[in-house]
């Protein structure tokens, strides 16, 4: 990259099914002064541009990036919406930085879910008028399709699905933020109700209420204010289309192809030797392996074998979701891809606390912006300005 | 530069035809609702006004207070340090006498809206309410006023528990 860009401050507030007893933006102000504050800047004097991701039917008021700006400290000064996923504004934030427009800029996502009382009818408006919401099925059916096609080409299973969940769901007992932690068994996910075949209930992620914020810096900066910058070595974002009729129900493409232009950035052509964790997006059971092998770990139908032997594990070669992920955080919605962000940032610190992973140098961060899209995003973290060759 | 198009080309339709079935036509609405945690602030502010009373939040640092109430002050970026409560009586900033209902429709009587800075609110804060017992044509900015509340045992909590404000004479 030609400017280098560090994060150098996170916060959050929430993870919680249910945050009642605070508004979105009593949620927004706790998060944004923890990551000021992790940060050590003034977000009057100190940040030149704010970020927030937002989907205006999530939070149920149009033009929803002019209710941000007062509990960020972003009055008066340049603030925009990425409506997308919380990475996709992670990658914004780094571009005002490299153009050299401004050297502090803030992201934001957050997740008020709780608000939410329709939650299925905003997920059936995103589905096509014409073709689909006439249909009259839930729009997490178009998962239960999609994890069908994909055990079917991979020779994966449900059972290694169901694994996926007990270690993710063990995981988030280390969490303090999770929602969802349990110590549950893959025995007990099968055993789960069925939803949409071959989808059950334990492979699907709860919803939860949280809220995330990030400060990033430019190099200069960032070395003068961080003790422990951490850097951004690549990042890339694609969309498929939105068409499920026109589809791979095998390969999240978006995903491979945001993989491939974030690894070219970092130098990256090993994957697998050259990452030492993974948080990627887990909201239903299927998609984290789904996910793992189109980020070029492995091959198609491989994830599983890595599963069987601990690959993935908290203590493995490769530790994914060491978080938890979705699954036992609980789905965040739009601050998804942030929250996965801000685990490897704590993780490459050293300040995952009883969760942390051992000699981390390289993390990815990978989002899915959720049903029935088929877009996401892939930022590759690193404790060091480049990544080390093998 | 601009052409004199006299005919369209394409096939004409009108309302009746909609109406009748003629042109294929989807309807669809989104089931999009929502309960909106009022949090602190606004929580005691709904709880303040179904008692008959306007609270705001006071920030030392600046010395604002904010009407209605946040926990944060915008410009300070600082949590606010205390519950202070206004008087119903205040001015009118600006006003507008609005001829359109919510719905764009053309209203009988016209409504008056207006933005009130209350009495111990900070100047140049000032809440969105209406005017009423008074003609349009009476209304100034920096006109005194004061509140019409409803009825104790009506009132929800709501910013509609003040009916309206009225012109009030100060000697
Ligand atoms: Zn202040």
């Amino acid at each position: 990259m030609e400017r280098r860009v560090a994060v150098i401050g996170v916060g959050w507030s929430g993870f919680a099914p249910q945050t009642a007893d605070v508004s979105y933006k009593e949620l927004m102000f706790e998060a944004a002064t923890r990551a000021y504050d992790d940060a050590g800047v003034d977000p009057r004097r100190d940040v030149d541009s704010f970020i927030t991701c937002a989907e205006d039917y999530w939070e149920g008021f149009s033009i929803f990036d002019e209710f941000v700006p007062d509990q960020l400290g972003a009055v008066l000064k340049p603030t925009c919406t990425v409506s997308g996923d919380g990475l996709h504004g992670l990658v914004n934030a780094v571009m005002q930085i490299e153009s050299g427009l401004f050297d502090v800029v803030v992201v934001e996502a957050h997740s008020k879910a709780s608000d939410i009382l329709t939650y299925e009818g905003l997920l059936k408006f995103a589905m096509d008028p014409i073709f689909t919401r006439p249909l009259g099925w839930h729009p997490y059916a178009l998962a239960g399709l999609e994890m069908a096609r994909y055990l079917y080409d991979t020779g994966n299973t449900e059972e290694h699905c169901a694994m996926v969940v007990e270690k993710n769901r063990r995981n988030a007992l280390a969490n303090s933020l999770a929602s969802y932690a349990a110590d549950l068994t893959a025995d007990d996910v099968m055993d789960s109700r069925p939803l949409f075949e071959p989808l059950k209930e334990l492979d699907v992620a709860g919803l939860a209420d949280g809220c995330v914020v990030m400060v990033l810096a430019a190099e200069e900066v960032a070395e003068k204010l961080a003790d422990k910058p951490v850097w951004v070595l690549g990042m890339g974002w694609a969309n498929e289309t939105i068409s499920p009729e026109l589809r791979d129900w095998c390969r999240p493409v978006y995903a491979e192809i945001a993989a491939d232009m974030a690894y070219a950035m970092a130098g990256i052509k090993n994957p697998a030797k050259e990452i030492d964790l993974l948080e990627v997006d887990d909201r239903f059971s299927y998609k984290e392996l789904q996910h793992v092998e189109a980020l070029g770990v492995c091959d198609y139908g491989e994830a599983s074998r890595l599963l069987e032997d601990g690959v993935f594990d908290r203590d493995g070669d490769l530790p994914v979701n060491p978080s938890g992920g979705s699954l036992g955080v609980g789905n965040l919605l739009e601050a998804s891809g942030l929250f996965r962000a801000m685990e490897v940032v704590l993780q490459l610190r050293g300040e995952a606390g009883r969760r942390q992973v051992q000699d981390v140098e390289v993390g990815v961060a990978q989002s899915w912006r959720g049903l029935p899209t088929a877009s996401g995003a892939v930022v590759i973290f690193g404790s060091e300005k480049e990544v080390k060759k093998p | 530069m601009s052409v004199k198009v006299k005919e369209y080309r394409g096939t004409y339709y009108s309302r009746k035809d909609l109406e009748e079935g003629r042109v294929m036509a989807f309807k669809d609405r989104p089931e999009a609702r929502y309960a909106w945690a009022t949090g602190v602030a606004m929580g005691r502010f709904l709880a303040e006004l179904k008692q008959g009373r306007i609270v705001g939040r006071k920030c030392r640092v600046c010395g604002r207070v904010l009407v209605p109430p946040r926990m944060f002050c915008e410009m300070c970026f600082r949590p606010t340090d205390e519950w202070v409560y206004v008087s119903d009586t205040g001015t009118v900033l600006t006003y507008s006498v609005s001829y359109l209902g919510p719905a764009a429709e053309r209203l009988k009587e016209p409504i008056i809206i207006a933005v009130i800075q209350l009495d111990g609110a900070s100047p140049g804060i000032g809440i969105l309410h209406k005017l009423g017992e008074v003609k349009p044509e009476e209304v100034k900015v920096g006109m005194r006023v004061k509140a019409v509340w409803k009825p104790p045992e009506e009132r929800e909590g709501a910013i509609t528990d003040i009916l309206y404000f009225r012109p009030v004479e100060e000697g």
